[in-house]
């Protein structure tokens, strides 16, 4: 997907609110700028799109961006994203939440978001960790990893989140990464234009808190280690299962066709109007 | 229209759709249910959206994100998952968005008793939400004014673009009444404000003469911001001393100018009354019965009935006649509206009250019973 034509300014409310809050490092901004060039790539209208988050770091993405910008409360994005999806459904809805907030506290609208099977795309932004909080072990937080409630490592199991989106009933699953951008873009459109609840899981940095802990050194070493530890949806068809074994696949993971929500109440309706 | 049998909840579910409630997301919990089984059917007929929502956590945030989208929106619930919606009741209370919350009070605390009535929820409804902000809390005692009060509830949740609580008590939700409902075009119903300027001078939180901002919905061409966080007047997240005083102050001060169309209230047999029952819901019913079997013994006894109970309609307890000089507030809690009546009536009155706690109504008995009673001391 060509991507340096997309002139990420006119979507920004860069008068009214920038510099943004995130630390020097942090993937957000990479994420957000995905976001943009998918939308500008898919000519959406900003009149007809909206941008709902959660709490935490991620969620003030729905601050710099000029779009119908919805900011809730914290892991209920995907609950007033299914509210106002629902009674609009000409409005495109892209939730952005981090993994704290789509995850632990918003697990339960998230599996139930999936199963509805709502036309809403929702863009995980997995840095493993609560960052605003001061780091604190999230859903998504590995196994022994240290965080400031997990001093001598994490005993938690972590989630897989597309298999767990994919079992609860997304139509779309991916997981992209900020190192490899220009796969990002390409998967952060798919997801935005597949009708039916769509997941993309973003493996982004947090070097301020996560990796300090862990001692992963700074943005740009995170997303060395990124490249390095993540395979690219590109090269996945030339390794073997043995090169594949324990390492974490970037790409589109499921893409199903199945009934819509909004579309199928639609027809409820008709029928409801005629008896 | 032709007097049919309905029941308090029906009755609610044809409020809504007569003031245009047009989605409903909701959660099943008794005594509600009947609101949403009906509106589930009968929303689609109308073009309107039913959806039943994970739990009440999500079904708070579905109307409030249906509200934003330019739909009148509602939900019902009861105790347990009241207290789930108050997190995002504050949402709507500081992002200013319209709509109804109806609780359909049953016995607690926790799961309480699920099938008895109760009016415990009083102080919650007020302040179940941290915070400071206003509230709009109305209690229907029949079938008939939870129709009236539904409407009432939609359209103060839209004049004033906040979320407004209909508190009604499991006796209220499944009394069955004959009952005459008003001809749809005689229902007066109010639209919330809506900008006409072009987009770019909206400003969706600014300061009006009502203290009500003008409300875009989205997807109608004016792109704004809404948040949780302390905002100015554009939506934006501050913590700037004089916005986020402003903004407080003016949540409060939109209700305040309307207090005199908020305040809902009767009177009954008050004119030449020495004592007074003041009471709301179910037990404003065995209040009128209490003053009719008073007053054929020769007591000079009113009824106040309250309507709405918060804000509380102060101006009803201090514009009582001033030969009254005793109260008696019967709830069925441990006096959580009793204390309110004590401290607007500064003395002027010797305030008792009758509290059941029990799961049993309070009949006309017991309230004479406790006006009779002398004081303990």
């Amino acid at each position: 997907m060509k991507t340096e034509h997309a002139d990420v300014y006119q979507y920004l409310r860069h008068e009214k609110k920038f510099p943004l809050i995130w630390c020097p490092g942090c993937g957000n901004g990479i994420i957000m700028g995905s976001m943009i060039r998918a939308v500008d790539a898919l000519g959406m209208a900003k009149d007809k799109t909206s941008i709902v988050s959660g709490i935490g770091c991620s969620g003030r993405v729905s601050t710099y961006m000029d779009f119908n910008t919805l900011h809730t409360t914290h892991g209920r994005a995907l609950a007033f994203a299914t509210g106002l999806k629902f009674a609009r459904p000409e409005l495109a809805v892209i939730v952005a939440m981090g993994d704290g907030d789509a995850l632990a506290i918003g697990g339960n609208h998230f599996i139930h978001a999936a199963r509805r099977n709502i036309d809403l795309t929702a863009i995980i932004f997995n840095n493993s960790i609560y960052g605003m909080t001061g780091g604190q072990i999230s859903p998504t937080t590995p196994l022994g990893s240290i965080a400031s409630t997990a001093r001598m490592g994490n005993i938690e199991n972590p989630f897989d989140v597309p298999k767990l989106a994919e079992a609860a009933g997304a139509a779309f699953v991916a997981r992209g990464s900020t190192y490899h951008v220009d796969e990002l873009d390409e998967l952060m459109a798919r997801a935005i234009s597949k009708k039916g609840f769509s997941v993309l899981e973003v493996i982004t940095p947090c070097p301020t808190i996560y990796g300090r802990n862990n001692r992963l050194g700074n943005g740009v070493s995170m997303l060395k280690q990124q490249r390095d530890s993540l395979v690219s949806m590109h090269d996945v068809q030339s390794m073997s299962p043995e090169e594949l074994r324990g390492k974490t696949v970037l790409g589109v993971l499921a893409d199903l066709d199945k009934p819509e929500y909004c579309e199928e109440y639609e027809k409820l309706m008709e029928r409801a109007q005629k008896a | 229209m032709e007097a049919k049998l309905l029941m308090g909840n029906e009755a609610c579910a044809e409020g809504a759709l007569a003031a245009g409630v047009r989605f409903y997301g909701g959660y099943p919990i008794t005594p509600s249910n009947e609101i949403g089984e009906i509106l589930s059917s009968r929303l689609p007929a109308v073009g309107g959206r039913f959806i039943q929502m994970e739990d009440e956590i999500g079904s708070m945030a579905a109307i409030i994100g249906a509200s934003i989208a330019g739909l009148k929106a509602m939900t019902a619930t009861s105790g347990p998952g009241f207290s789930l919606m108050q997190e995002n009741l504050g949402f709507a209370a500081i992002a200013e968005v319209p709509c109804v919350v109806v609780n359909v009070m049953r016995a607690g605390p926790s799961t309480g008793m699920p099938t008895l009535p109760a009016q415990g929820d009083v102080m919650q409804a007020r302040w179940g939400t941290h915070g400071d902000h206003p509230s709009i809390v109305l209690c229907p005692s029949s079938v008939r004014e939870v129709f009236d009060l539904t409407v009432t509830a939609v359209n103060f949740s839209e004049k004033y673009r906040m979320p407004v609580i209909l508190l009604m008590d499991e006796v209220i939700g499944h009394l069955r009444e004959k009952v005459t409902l008003p001809q749809p075009e005689s229902i007066q119903v109010v639209e919330r404000p809506r900008p006409d300027c072009p987009p770019e001078w909206y400003k969706p939180f600014e300061d009006t003469k009502t203290g009500v901002p003008s409300m875009a919905a989205f997807g109608d061409g004016y792109r704004y911001h809404i948040t949780g966080l302390t905002h100015d007047s554009m939506g934006f997240p501050t913590t700037k001393k004089d916005e986020v005083e402003s903004l407080i102050q003016r949540l409060f001060r939109k209700i305040r100018q309307g207090f005199e169309e908020i305040m809902l209230y009767e009177t009954f047999l008050m004119e030449d009354a020495t004592a007074a029952i003041v009471a709301y819901g179910c037990t404003a019913r065995s209040a009128k019965s209490a003053v009719l079997m008073l007053r054929k013994e020769g007591m000079k006894v009113g009824l106040l009935k309250l309507s709405t109970l918060w804000p509380f309609p102060r101006v009803a307890v201090e514009s009582l006649p001033e030969q009254v000089q005793e109260l008696v507030v019967p709830e069925m809690n441990m006096g959580q509206l009793y204390r309110e009546v004590v401290r607007v009536g500064h003395g002027r009155f010797r305030v008792k009250k009758v509290s059941r706690i029990d799961g049993e109504l309070i009949t006309p008995q017991e309230i004479i019973y406790g006006l009779k009673r002398r004081e303990r001391k």
